[in-house]
């Protein structure tokens, strides 16, 4: 209607934002990017017992010395395992109750959408408290597992959040016209119901992996002893030894939180759904 | 008649036609894990949390007591455990409300005037700090804050040290740096949730019809009239959604009070350290509680004022 009119007509193209507005937006967003810089420039300092800016000097032997610190690996590997079994877990869970949710309403329905919400929505201190309740009630010791089981939880809504705006998009025709055409309920799925949600689930499952990856608040309640990435870069931040180190693991798990994000984003451009709304 | 119809060929089909005969089958079945999962997993927990909530500890040997009691809820109403959630409270509503001032231009530029290329810029350039790393976003805040760090230096170097100096002599606020100041506490608070309040506003305000708009300025309003009149109610829900996001991560936060500030106490910071160090489990439950009612309280609110249209 109007729009193609306006692409031609500058006077229709739509108001312009005043200088100001502008100017208050762009801020906002060098605000938002400026302060990670920063810890790109610090792994490279030759000062580590101070924060000195300007730094004094630059080097790159603290890559050398972060490759070489044995206290870096294991909590690294475990990171990398939880964070790959509760993108696993959280994307079959996800992915049913985004199905249920998108076939009919039910009853109970609200109530779910609720309870899939809930362990993002309530600060992450409760979700953590309550389950360190829990494994105190029933003496449930902690283990990789305990860590995993709180991380699921809170990644069914990342991949559930994508997987049924997705499936909102999906006209319902082509599954009908997949039956009419004689395939059955598993052929539809792999056929049909896949394909057309591969990308969506992927990007949940990149944005899930991200999160649970830098997760430390719920972590810190069910890890006992054991220490995952965050929590190692958490105990630097209270107690910092080599500083520049703790920067270069930073910068490490920036980019195991960043790519997946960006490749998420990719994967579901275009679509009128948002790949994280709401973390 | 029967040719039509094409015969079964083995479990599949089988249970295809019976899917068809009874949905709710399907459906049960979909749901079931995830319910399993959610139900026991989350919902046992929190059932936990508020059995733990409910015992006490024993003051001599250190060992909980598995008796009914509302002793550990009186607890909090101690002086200082007041003054721990009043505080909390407080420093929650400050980044709510600062993070919406902030918030505003950023999310309406990008709902109305970024177009094509800017448009996905913007979406990015919020996503991306929203989803990164929550530790590093603190870290880096600890790098500019310090006191031989990035601010103090470029303050010396603009001649804008007094605002930094005038800011850590205010009563409450006192301290040798940003970084172990409440102040400092506050700065990091509104940026690491910024990105929450921006997203939900920057949908309500996208969702504000340019016909509306038009509307208003075809019958005499000036454009702060508009901007008061119109676009400020129909963003409201958007405002409030971002807010409950804001508000509850603020009040359960614990790491960046810890890393960043002078150390006085929040809620998530009694948690923590009750149920760690000082190992009390009943008192570090009740203290959990607290965000609980505090927020469901909030998201009664915001229901009313119709935030979840917005979500």
């Amino acid at each position: 209607m109007r729009s193609d009119l306006s692409l031609s007509d500058p006077r229709l193209s739509g108001p312009r934002a005043s200088l100001g507005l502008k100017a208050a937006a762009f801020a906002g967003l060098l605000f938002l990017h400026l302060p990670i810089l920063l810890i790109f420039l610090y792994a490279f300092t030759t000062e580590e017992k101070t924060y000195q800016f300007p730094p004094p000097g630059l080097t790159t032997q603290w890559f050398g010395v972060a490759w070489n610190r044995a206290d870096i690996w294991p909590p690294l590997w475990l990171s990398l395992k939880v964070a790959s079994v509760a993108t696993i877990l959280a994307i079959i869970l996800g992915t049913l109750v985004a199905a249920a949710m998108s076939r009919a309403k039910f009853f109970g329905r609200e109530q779910l959408s609720l309870l899939v919400i809930l362990p993002i929505a309530l600060p992450g201190v409760i979700t953590g408290m309550s389950l360190r309740s829990a494994f105190g009630v029933m003496e449930i010791p902690f283990s990789t597992w305990t860590i995993i089981l709180g991380h699921a939880t809170f990644c069914i809504v990342i991949v559930y959040n994508n997987a049924v705006a997705r499936m909102r998009r999906l006209s319902g025709g082509i599954m009908e016209a997949s039956a009419d055409l004689g395939a059955n309920a598993f052929q539809t799925f792999r056929y049909v119901l896949l394909p057309n949600l591969g990308s969506a689930l992927l990007a949940g499952g990149m944005l899930a992996f991200a999160l649970s990856f830098d997760e430390v608040i719920v972590t810190t309640f069910t890890a006992g002893q054991q220490s995952t990435l965050p929590i190692w870069m958490y105990n630097e931040l209270i107690r910092p030894r080599q500083r520049p180190v703790t920067n270069v693991v930073a910068i490490v798990v920036f980019a195991a939180t960043f790519l997946p994000i960006l490749i998420a984003y990719y994967l579901t451009r275009g679509g009128s759904e948002t790949a994280g709304g709401g973390k | 008649m029967k040719g039509a119809i094409l015969p079964a060929r083995g479990w599949a089909d089988k249970l295809t036609a019976l899917f068809w005969r009874r949905p709710g089958l399907l459906l049960l079945l979909l749901i079931t894990p995830p319910l399993l999962w959610l139900g026991v997993v989350y919902l046992g927990s929190l059932a936990a949390l508020l059995l733990q909530s409910f015992y006490s500890i024993d003051e001599f040997s250190g060992v909980v007591k598995e008796e009914f009691t509302l002793k550990t809820y009186a607890e909090l109403f101690r002086a200082q455990n007041l003054d721990i959630i009043r505080r909390t409270v407080l420093m929650a509503g400050a980044v709510t409300l600062t993070s919406a001032i902030l918030a505003f231009p950023i999310a309406y530029f990008a709902a109305r005037y970024a177009k094509g290329a800017w448009k996905a810029a913007f979406y990015l350039g919020i996503m991306l700090p929203l989803w990164s790393s929550y530790l590093v976003k603190v870290y880096a805040w600890k790098l500019i804050l310090a006191k031989e760090g990035i601010l103090t230096w470029a303050a010396e170097g603009t001649h804008t040290s007094w605002i930094i100096n005038g800011i850590l002599s205010i009563p409450g606020l006192e301290s040798s740096s940003l970084s172990t100041s409440p102040a400092g506490t506050f700065m990091v608070f509104v940026y690491v949730w910024l990105p929450y309040m921006i997203l939900p506003m920057q949908a309500a305000l996208e969702r504000v019809p340019t016909s509306m708009l038009e509307a208003s300025s075809d019958l005499g309003a000036t454009s702060a009239q508009t901007f008061r009149t119109v676009i400020l109610p129909l963003a409201m829900p958007g405002v409030i959604a971002g807010s409950i996001f804001t508000f509850s991560l603020t009040l359960g936060d614990y790491i960046i009070p810890q890393i960043i500030g002078n150390s006085a106490n929040s809620i998530g910071m009694a948690v923590y350290q009750l149920q760690g160090t000082a190992g009390n489990i009943p008192l570090a439950a009740a203290f959990a509680v607290v965000p609980i009612l505090i927020m469901l309280i909030y998201l009664a609110l915001a229901k009313r004022a119709g935030a979840f249209d917005a979500l």
